[in-house]
């Protein structure tokens, strides 16, 4: 009698015990891991560019919180290889469903920057179109996407296409209800949706050593009947090869796939908070040097796959964006008050109605 | 018309759906093959198979998580939780997510889906079991909420929700689940939501009720009819939507209104009503309005409930207080007259 429910053998489904790794952190090559390819040079390349300007729309984002054109900014520095590497697996017609701390990802994914940051700004909640740009709205509940991105995919599925979805959530919220329940989900329905965490070790002031006592985030998957994956989260090369794997198992019939990104968040929680009241110095400065942009420029030159030339013209671009994207900022934002009332039902009640009336007249006066 | 039970009536409205609109999702605890604990779903996966009705984890979060995902998808969910107080672990699925996403999307992205919550008391349930939890439903911008009293309205009433473009909090009172009465399935007719019915003509008080409470307040009407009292009845259906209309042209009318309803009073539906009654009816009224509701408790005990439970009369002995005697002649004669 086997004495387990499922196929799979629990070798299958676990992580590697020690993160995946490409490039060490002075960007030389180590000896490739097993069961992972490399992503083609071109990729990388695009990867680069993407992580450039990526790393200079973070610090424009943080800029415009000073100037009070943002209320707020989640940065994501540090944790780019994960934002470019998450987007660059997915194509076109897939789904992404991401957290607050998610907009470089979603500017590399195409869509407009300043709908990305009307959440932020305070026009509207969601500033882009979900169902055009297959973007969900960037959740701040956490760890409540994970089961909406269960859910689309099992849609897509059942819809006959071949896309995946993609869902973002931080080492913090996978200590949520709603992970576990995701999990489960999508375990049982075995549908075809990547769960990636972006480990940054920190959920606002509170460490991953009081979040969990397991031994990596990774292990969370096997109780669920999971594929699972850690990952050197700073090493672009690691996390694309492994989340493009991922998707590929997603896409092909095999299931969920949860990767583990263990990574850094070099700056505070968001602008408004103070990360000096809760970690030291030293330890920010030793993430410092593991970098994942200089580490990927690095390696890619050693490999001459990239030249001055190409890094001053992928910093020119992310210039240029930056000045795009400040232009655009620094006009006033128009609002409408009286929109409050029209997206709370396909048809306003009559309450909703009369309210909107005494709004108007109260504009009037 | 056909005769059945008001389970049977969401049975028909649920096997209807799913045959007209393949969209159409069930999911839930135990909705498959068994047919969910009240049965509502029976036979449901034998004839449309395990795709369009199937068994989910046991995780209500989830199951409301999984909806708006496949509602995001193109499907219209039709989700069942097991009982009022096993709601709660969706809560913030719905609060949050359900209830917003319309809005934080700026119309881009509807929720068409159903929440389907068998709820309130009268059954014998031990705790747990009995909760009246419209109010927090209702309190939630973006949600509507319905609740129907009769066995017709149970079919067209889910019909409605099913086929509606926003989400849809459907409580169903569970001890109306075994009544029984004529349904008219067929023909798609407008929809009733926010179109409160009049169950029942009456000139010298209105009650206003909705869900488990509407047929006590019908008897609570006949008994008064006995003794000279003559009752109007309003059956909201919806909460939200709610109809103004019909309950403020009730109210004018009769110049006297009690609001009844079986949830705990404080902070509740009828506080609301009142509120509503007395803002837009006060010229009308001869006497303040009041509330009939179950106590400021937590569900009580199976042997208690009937203490807790508004009945005929303790509406009655509220009727008693609306002042007939204290009435001025002149507005007696009026309404009289008119
Ligand atoms: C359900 C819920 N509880 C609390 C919060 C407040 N909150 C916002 S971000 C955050 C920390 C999340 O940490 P993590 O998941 O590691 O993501 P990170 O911010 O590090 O990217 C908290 C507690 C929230 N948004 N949602
Ligand atoms: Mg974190």
């Amino acid at each position: 009698m086997p004495v387990g429910t499922h196929d799979q053998t629990v070798d299958d489904l676990l992580p590697a015990v020690v993160p995946v790794r490409f490039v060490a952190e002075d960007g030389t090559a180590v000896e490739p891991p097993e069961g992972y390819a490399a992503p083609a040079d071109e990729q990388l390349v695009e990867a680069y560019r993407r992580m450039v300007l990526g790393r200079r729309f973070d610090r424009q984002a943080t800029a415009l919180t000073k100037q009070g054109r943002l209320a707020v900014y989640p940065s994501s520095r540090g944790q780019e290889a994960c934002q470019i590497a998450g987007v660059l697996a997915l194509r076109e017609d897939d789904w992404l469903f991401p957290t607050y701390r998610d907009s470089v990802a979603l500017v590399s994914r195409g869509v407009d920057p300043v709908e990305v940051l009307t959440l932020l700004r305070g026009g509207w909640h969601c500033g882009y179109d979900p169902a055009t740009t297959r973007v969900a709205p960037q959740c701040t509940p956490l760890a409540t996407q994970t089961i909406h991105a269960v859910g689309m995919a099992e849609a897509l599925r059942r819809k006959g296409e071949d896309s995946v979805v993609m869902a973002f959530i931080g080492d913090g919220g996978t200590s949520e209800g709603d992970f576990h329940e995701a999990l489960n989900y999508a375990g049982v329905l075995r549908a075809p949706v990547v769960f990636f965490v972006q480990n940054n070790k920190y959920a606002i002031s509170v460490p991953l050593a009081k979040q969990t006592a397991a031994p990596a985030l990774a292990y969370k998957g096997i109780g669920y009947g999971i594929r699972s994956e850690q990952v050197d989260g700073n090493d672009l090369v690691a996390v694309l090869s492994v989340l493009t794997e991922a998707v590929r198992h997603a896409r092909t019939g095999g299931g969920p796939f949860l990767v583990e990104a263990h990574t850094y968040r070099m700056d505070a929680h968001t602008n408004a908070d103070d990360a000096t009241r809760y970690r030291e110095d030293d330890e920010v400065e030793r993430w410092e040097s593991a970098d994942p942009l200089p580490r990927l420029e690095t390696y890619l030159r050693g490999r001459s796959l990239l030249g001055t030339e190409d890094i001053a013209a992928a910093h020119d671009a992310a210039e240029a964006f930056a000045s795009r994207l400040r232009d655009e900022m620094n006009l006033d934002l128009e609002t409408d008050p009286l929109e409050l009332f029209d997206h709370v039902f396909a048809d306003a009640t009559p309450q909703l109605r009369e309210q909107r009336a005494q709004l108007a007249s109260e504009l009037e006066d | 018309m056909t005769a059945m039970t008001m389970a049977q009536a969401l049975n028909a409205a649920l096997r209807d759906a799913l045959r007209e609109d393949e969209r159409v999702l069930i999911f839930g605890e135990d909705v498959g093959p068994l047919g969910g604990v009240f049965r509502i779903t029976d036979g449901l996966t034998k004839e449309f198979g395990e795709d369009r009705c199937f068994d989910t984890p046991l995780a209500e979060s989830g199951i409301v998580g999984l909806a708006v995902g496949m509602a995001m998808g193109g499907f219209r969910p039709v989700v069942e939780m097991q009982f009022d107080a096993f709601a709660y672990p969706a809560f913030e699925q719905i609060a949050s997510h359900v209830a917003k996403m319309r809005n934080r999307t700026r119309g881009r992205v509807p929720l068409p889906l159903v929440i389907r919550i068998p709820y309130a008391g009268g059954i014998g349930g031990v705790e747990h079991h009995c909760d009246s939890s419209e109010a927090y439903y209702a309190h939630t911008p973006g949600l509507k909420v319905v609740t129907p009293a009769t066995v017709d309205d149970a079919y067209w009433l889910l019909r409605d929700a099913i086929d509606d473009p926003d989400p849809v909090i459907f409580m169903e009172p569970k001890r109306l689940y075994w009544s029984k009465d004529e349904a008219t399935p067929g023909d798609r007719r407008a929809s009733s939501f926010g179109r409160a019915a009049v169950r029942r003509e009456g000139r010298d008080a209105t009650l206003v009720a909705y869900g488990p409470s509407v047929p006590v307040a019908l008897q609570a009407a006949e008994a008064a009819a006995g003794d000279g009292i003559s009752l109007e009845v309003v059956d909201l259906r919806t909460i939200v939507p709610f109809d103004d209309e019909t309950v403020v042209s009730s109210v004018r009318k009769t110049g006297r209104c009690v609001v009844v309803q079986e949830a705990q009073g404080f902070a509740g539906v009828g506080a609301e009503i009142a509120a509503r009654v007395q803002e837009r009816c006060f010229h009308s009224l001869a006497a303040p309005v009041l509330r009939v509701t179950g106590f400021d408790i937590p569900y009580p005990p199976p042997k208690l409930e009937h203490s807790h439970l508004p009945d005929v009369d303790r509406i009655l002995d509220t009727v008693d207080r609306l002042q007939f005697d204290d009435e001025p002649d002149v507005l007696h004669l009026a309404r009289e007259a008119s």
